[in-house]
């Protein structure tokens, strides 16, 4: 999507070039797809009995769900040139905060309507504020993101823990649940949010100057500075969306699980995501995004581990054959751009 | 490329004394921070074992481990690289000699470390010879190293042989634990590598400018190969010391090493943006944090804020380096 937005932008510079370059990018962007075509077919012939059932679809789109959910604000970030390895210790603040809420004994709180609304919005704000905080240190010291990020990385599990006091927070709220257990019409509800969510960013990065801001700062930040773009306002944006979208996978995650454990919450989430967003074919460098590629690239890492542990094979071969898929991923991208 | 950079400031900055004092401080902060912070701990734990032999001997012991892995990703950095499969890379080689220790004390250390440096190539080959971004190629073979530790371990611990030779690797050398002098020894050797040989100023040629460098003849992928190989090997001498130290190889150890090692890198005053550095700052940067670990033990400060504590001291640190720098250079 993002692809075509770029090459709008680009086209009457580069008339000459266009048509081929233009091949190339669909090229690019059928890549991903047609490969989780293939991995899709292969499960529906030889694989059927595994995958074929509603209870396998349910269970891969909740497992891909909250990747994707993250994968769409890394998106953002790495569009704009920069990183968020924050974003796991923020889902275990928001799910370790959300118990607290919702079990708790103040009157107003304990009234399900109010706790459980103010469960959602809290410890989504708070994550959102901390997205805020990394945004904020990356514009107004200009501290490397990675580097910027990787304070909340470091100290975000450690608040985590300290606000639940490192305690296994176990719960049954069947209706505050309904995040990570609630189906609509058959489709796991964070399935439904997983593709709002994607929708809306994909519209955002296509359709708004908001959008065309994130991939001109990504693309060349010096420059979109001196054509007018407010990079420090889009900066801190792109980071606090990551950090609410963070809030609200945190809380899918502890609902599903229907337990809180600061400790467990979002572990390696940030290189999940990552992996997503590399192998769907968002540069790593800026400039160039796609929310959908980022959809494609969790289904298509999803779907390999899914293939593999049917077939019988181990999670840890699962892990490393996951780990070339990310390689030959980017590489392939590589290739045809280059 | 140094040496000019600074020339260049001082002509065009008017006061160079003040110049001069914030450059040193940001090279030298972290020694002086940790010099401050050790007669701050002797002040105030000196009567309950602060100084204490055991005291000294077991903290550098383990952190003599971080040293080693930030070492090597100090020559990563200062290619302008990043290298995240070390905490992987670890646990890997120390499966390895954990596997192979019933062998002996050289074949299971060398086994583990070649482990090591086979990561590395490959590594150092997909970044220099395809050209993918560090940061994508490393995560993917931190995922892997991860993923081939379950497998080998058979996703259980593995054990050391206790007869073996291989447990001599963390015995004490008058009365210094193996580990540390290993660390110094790499330290020494890193330090000559980087000042004096042809190789090390490849690295920091790259750093400053890959393109420059290829333009200039330098061999780029060769050093860079060497620089992820490297990188490798010392985490691969890592995973042999930690199973040495803990007499298992565990796959589910050594989590977020690699974040820990950039830490130290960031802390000594390396710049992330590559072609400047110090392996001795890194060196000051490993004992500073692992000071700060030691002294919130001291204070019985639960482990959750400690966490908290850790990422604090790390906020203040990068934005007081960042605000140096920028003095300095107000357009980096």
């Amino acid at each position: 999507m993002a692809e075509t937005a770029r090459e709008q932008a680009t086209a009457p510079l580069e008339a000459p070039t266009a048509a081929p370059r233009r091949w190339r990018e669909v090229g690019q962007a059928i890549g991903a797809a047609a490969f989780l075509l293939l991995l899709l077919l292969y499960n529906v012939i030889f694989n059927a009995d595994a995958f074929l059932s509603l209870q396998a679809l349910r269970l891969n789109l909740t497992q891909v769900a909250t990747i994707v959910i993250v994968g769409v604000g890394i998106t953002l970030v790495i569009a704009t040139g920069g990183i968020d390895l924050s974003v796991g210790s923020l889902m275990a603040i928001s799910g370790a905060m959300a118990p607290l809420i919702f079990l708790s004994d103040w009157p107003l709180l304990s009234t399900p309507f109010i706790g459980g609304t103010l469960a959602y919005i809290i410890p989504i704000s708070v994550a959102g504020l901390f997205g805020l905080f990394n945004g904020w240190l990356i514009t107004a010291f200009g501290l490397q993101p990675i580097i910027a990020t990787l304070v909340l990385f470091v100290a975000g599990r450690g608040i985590a823990q300290v606000i639940t006091d490192g305690r296994l927070q176990s719960f049954r709220e069947p209706d505050w649940q309904f995040v990570g257990l609630g189906r609509i019409a058959g489709i796991p509800f964070q399935a439904i949010l997983m593709i709002a969510v994607v929708a809306l960013a994909g519209w955002a990065l296509r359709s708004t100057s908001f959008g065309r801001y994130i991939l001109a700062i990504g693309g060349n930040e010096a420059a979109a500075r001196l054509a007018g773009v407010p990079v420090k306002r889009v900066k801190l944006a792109v980071y606090a969306i990551s950090g609410l979208l963070a809030g609200l996978a945190g809380l899918i995650v502890i609902a599903i699980n229907s337990s809180s454990d600061a400790n467990q919450v979002g572990l390696n989430m940030e290189l999940d995501a990552i992996a997503a967003v590399a192998v769907g074919g968002t540069s790593l460098m800026g400039g160039k995004a796609t929310v959908v590629g980022t959809l494609i690239g969790a289904l298509i890492i999803q779907l390999i581990r899914f293939t593999l542990l049917t077939q019988g094979v181990s999670d840890s071969v699962a892990r490393i054959v996951t780990a070339a898929a990310i390689i030959i991923g980017v590489l392939a991208q590589r290739r045809r751009a280059s | 490329m140094q040496v000019t950079t600074s020339a260049m400031t001082r002509l065009t900055r008017q006061t160079p004394a003040w110049d001069r004092a914030a450059s040193r401080l940001q090279q030298q902060g972290a020694l002086i921070a940790l010099i401050v912070l050790i007669l701050a701990g002797w002040w105030r734990y000196g009567d309950d074992g602060f100084v204490s032999t055991y005291n000294v001997a077991s903290a550098l012991r383990y952190n003599a481990m971080f040293a080693l892995i930030a070492l090597g990703m100090t020559f990563v950095i200062m290619t302008g690289g990043i290298d995240l499969s070390v905490g992987g890379v670890v646990v890997l080689c120390s499966i390895l000699a954990a596997l192979w220790s019933p062998l002996g004390l050289w074949p299971a250390t060398l086994g583990a470390v070649a482990g090591g440096i086979i990561v590395g190539f490959i590594n150092g080959g997909l970044v220099a010879w395809f050209g993918i971004q560090p940061f994508i190629v490393t995560l993917a073979t931190l995922l892997a190293a991860r993923g081939l530790s379950l497998l080998l371990a058979d996703n259980a611990s593995v054990s050391v042989d206790f007869e073996s030779s291989f447990l001599q690797l963390d015995r004490d050398v008058g009365g210094v634990p193996m580990a540390v002098v290993i660390a110094a020894l790499a330290y020494l050797m890193g330090s000559i590598v980087l000042n004096l040989t042809r190789f090390g100023r490849h690295i920091l040629a790259i750093g400053g400018s890959e393109e420059a460098a290829r333009l200039a003849g330098l061999p780029v992928p060769r050093t860079l190969l060497c620089v992820y190989a490297v990188s490798g090997g010392l985490a691969g001498l890592t995973g042999a010391i930690l199973a040495a130290q803990t007499f298992t190889g565990n796959p589910t150890e050594a989590v977020g090493w690699e974040l820990s090692a950039i830490a130290a890198v960031v802390v000594g005053g390396t710049l992330l943006t590559g072609g400047v550095g110090s392996v001795w700052t890194t060196l000051v940067g490993v004992l500073l944090l692992g000071l700060i670990i030691n002294m919130l033990n001291f204070e019985n400060i639960d482990p959750y804020w400690q966490t908290m504590i850790r990422g604090l001291f790390l906020l203040v640190v990068i934005i007081l380096q960042r605000r140096l720098v920028r003095w300095r250079d107000p357009n980096r």
